[in-house]
């Protein structure tokens, strides 16, 4: 198969997520959750049989003093409550008041409250982890092929993971109020390493072949190797995917944009191993003959 | 080793797996069984478990709170033991407060010191974050005069020197026998307090109170008159340390501000597992169903590696023990889809040899070897990345939050045991079961 014919259909396919996603990015940027920014998330479910508007708490927020909170339905009567580092008492006070504007008592499922100072500290430990990270994964791509062609194009194929998820979540943030938060950060870790694997092993056949076929022109082999390693890379990638799909689905709300984030990595980051990766170094090798 | 024994060995391990696996109680036709909980003692080596899975607090309900230490008016030198003195203090009276495996910890980052607290199952947390931000109250304390040999705790009268007056406390050792003692060193209007209170009470007994209750009752033997006391007896050097520790509360009192505090209430707890045991469950039965149709018997063996896997790991998981968090069992879930992959990369091989005329058995173990090379490359990287996540050696710079503690070890564990199940186990059961077949 042909695969290589097609390069600039991968690339047009993946600038169709890349460009709206880093236009999002540069615009709305990210949603930081309390984890960054500080603040405090407080759950509420209500047990009785009168159904509740996100209005109702909204004033009854107001009224105890709790200004510019945001309320979102998380489930059947339960609410998610965003604001300022409010104390417990705050959060005491407010529930009374729910319970008397609404005649139930709230039950209290979930209270997190995150000082600033933690937040700022998170920021920079996220960074320093994702610097260290990506030295190491660097690394390890170097020592694997000791030429600059393929660690280079994993690289890339690499930041392009990254910057599909940042910028998928950045659109997710400014359409469905999705936040980004400690396991956000996780997910994208896990991520760089997933997509660095699936690439490595794409390399690994082509290098394999390059010793066998040493006469055979470099496109073709490229074209074997892939033909050889797409329905592992897809069978390996799907059970992956079934086991994150469900517990997307089923895993309830606390986990639901982590595995959201994963699922989103691990999509990206078969699809970047055999489309981008490996295009990638035809074009290096292409723009190598056309110097000489 | 010879194929018949590995085979062996994986039955003895299963086996083991699935008792350790066992709930506590369960029933067969209606007969209760209980499983026995390990417990080896074997001279200085003690080992015992209760094989339940831990529950971190996001499951089971509970309270964490994280507390910044203000040290801003204690000497630099003395800063740790003030920290150390602070924990302290936060235990004694968390164990007041009946809290089972609480997990106190302190961090430095920077400057500052933190104090993370870990309530399981707590509910009134107002109470609990109360009792835990109070600072130690230490005081001195005397009988009155007339009181008689048989006088008891209550008896003791404060004398008006307290923890404000004593400046340091410090774990000492006798100059000639080498034994350990207390040292105390008292502020210059401590040091005319206390020398007061030993000249009238010599050879009677002053008590040390912390949070109203005594920590040493020792005898005066001489008036103190230059504000620094031993206090000495059959005490061993942890003794003297737990001591010391407890006179900082007083010495040293760090106030504390709650900076982060988390509840789950234990409703969220529950039904988060089950909804994930679910998810598990279909997600476990899609990636069977799959391998059962794409590769046939060869899927099937695979799936039967993989239930194996997930035996093992349940039973790591109670041995070791690890705490399960929310985001652990998502690192499990995540790490049964990758667990596949070692077998996929290898049947992908074999099918290869198979194209290019090799008799089965021959296929088998060329593809088992090559796939070797990709499937160590394909999980280096992982174990690089849930080794960074996990942050083994607490560096400071790195996070150490639960929650992405948690899926790192998960996922971790799972992917080393992974390689073992992907390899060995399936490798054996192809051997044992396939001989002579075809794959498709």
């Amino acid at each position: 198969m042909n695969w290589m014919k097609l390069k600039w259909l991968y690339f047009l396919i993946s600038a169709l997520v890349l460009v709206p996603g880093t236009i999002s990015l540069l615009r709305f940027g990210l949603k930081p959750s309390i984890d960054f920014t500080g603040g405090t998330l407080l759950e509420l479910r209500f047990a009785g049989d009168k159904s509740i508007k996100t209005e109702e708490i909204q004033s009854a927020l107001k009224s105890v003093g709790i200004e510019a909170a945001s309320v979102q339905s998380s489930g059947e009567k339960t609410f998610l409550i965003r604001s300022r580092t409010i104390t417990k008492e705050e959060a005491r006070v407010l529930e009374t008041a729910l319970g008397k504007n609404l005649e139930q008592m709230p039950e209290e499922i979930r209270f997190e409250t995150v000082g600033p100072i933690l937040g700022q500290e998170l920021l920079s430990k996220t960074l320093i982890a994702i610097i260290l990270a990506s030295v190491v994964i660097l690394g390890y791509v170097a020592s694997r092929f000791k030429g600059s062609k393929y660690g280079i194009c994993a690289v890339l194929a690499m930041f392009h993971d990254s910057l599909v998820l940042l910028g998928l979540f950045s659109l997710l943030g400014h359409f469905l109020g999705v936040e980004v938060d400690t396991l956000f950060v996780t997910a994208m870790l896990t991520i760089l390493s997933f997509s660095v694997h699936d690439t490595v092993v794409v390399y690994d056949r082509i290098r394999e072949s390059q010793r066998l076929f040493p006469q055979t022109d470099f496109e073709t082999l490229v074209n074997k190797a892939v033909t050889e390693t797409l329905s592992r890379s897809l069978n390996n990638s799907l059970t992956i995917i079934f086991m994150l799909i469900s517990l997307f689905l089923l895993g309830g709300p606390t986990i639901k944009w982590f595995v959201a984030a994963l699922l989103i990595g691990t999509v990206s980051g078969t699809y970047s191993s055999t489309f981008t990766a490996v295009p990638l170094l035809i074009i290096w090798e292409q723009i190598k003959k056309g110097r000489r | 080793m010879k194929p018949q024994n590995i085979f062996w060995l994986i039955v003895v391990l299963t086996a083991f797996s699935i008792f350790v696996d066992l709930p506590a109680k369960f029933w067969i036709f209606s007969q209760e069984i209980n499983r026995p909980q390990i417990n080896i003692q074997a001279g200085n080596f003690h080992f015992s478990r209760d094989l339940e899975i831990k529950q971190g607090i996001d499951l089971a309900g509970g309270t964490h709170l994280v507390f910044q230490a203000d040290t801003q008016n204690i000497a630099p030198a003395d800063r740790e033991s003030a920290v150390e003195a602070a924990k302290n203090n936060i235990e004694r009276r968390v164990n007041l407060f009946g809290v089972a495996e609480p997990v106190i910890q302190t961090s430095q980052i920077g400057e500052n010191y933190r104090l993370i607290v870990e309530l399981p199952g707590v509910k009134n947390v107002n109470e609990a974050v109360d009792l835990i931000g109070q600072t130690a109250q230490l005081d001195f304390r005397e009988l009155p005069a007339g009181a008689t040999t048989a006088a008891d705790l209550a008896d003791f009268k404060a004398t008006g020197l307290t923890g404000k007056d004593l400046s340091l406390s410090q774990v000492q050792f006798d100059t000639n026998t080498g034994a350990p003692s207390v040292g105390l060193k008292f502020s210059a209007e401590g040091a005319k307090k206390f020398a007061e209170i030993t000249a009238r009470n010599v050879s009677r007994p002053v008590a040390i109170f912390l949070d109203q209750f005594p920590v040493t009752i020792p005898q005066v033997r001489e008036p103190i008159t230059d504000g620094s006391a031993v206090i000495t007896g059959e005490f061993t050097l942890e003794e003297a340390k737990k001591l010391a520790i407890q006179l900082n509360a007083g010495a040293l009192p760090v106030p504390i501000k709650i900076i982060e505090q988390k509840n789950i209430g234990a409703t969220l707890g529950a039904e988060s597992i089950q909804k994930s045991v679910q998810a598990g469950l279909i997600g476990l039965l899609m990636v069977v169903g799959f391998m059962t149709v794409y590769y046939g018997r060869l899927g099937v063996l695979a799936s039967l590696g993989l239930v194996i896997y997930g035996l093992i790991t349940m039973a790591l998981y109670k041995l070791f023990p690890v705490t399960l968090t929310l985001s652990g069992i998502a690192g499990f879930i995540l790490s049964v889809g990758m667990a596949v992959d070692a077998n996929i990369l290898i049947f992908e091989r074999m099918k290869e040899e198979i194209r290019s005329g090799k008799p089965y058995g021959q296929a088998m173990e060329l593809g088992f070897g090559r796939a070797w090379d990709s499937i160590r490359d394909a999980n280096v990287c992982t174990l690089i990345t849930c080794f960074i996540l996990f942050n083994p050696f607490n560096w400071s710079f790195l996070n150490a939050s639960g929650m992405v503690r948690g899926f790192a070890l998960t996922l971790g564990l799972g992917v080393g045991l992974s390689l073992f199940t992907g390899i060995v186990v399936t490798r054996a059961l192809l051997r044992l079961f396939s001989q002579g077949g075809v794959a498709k």
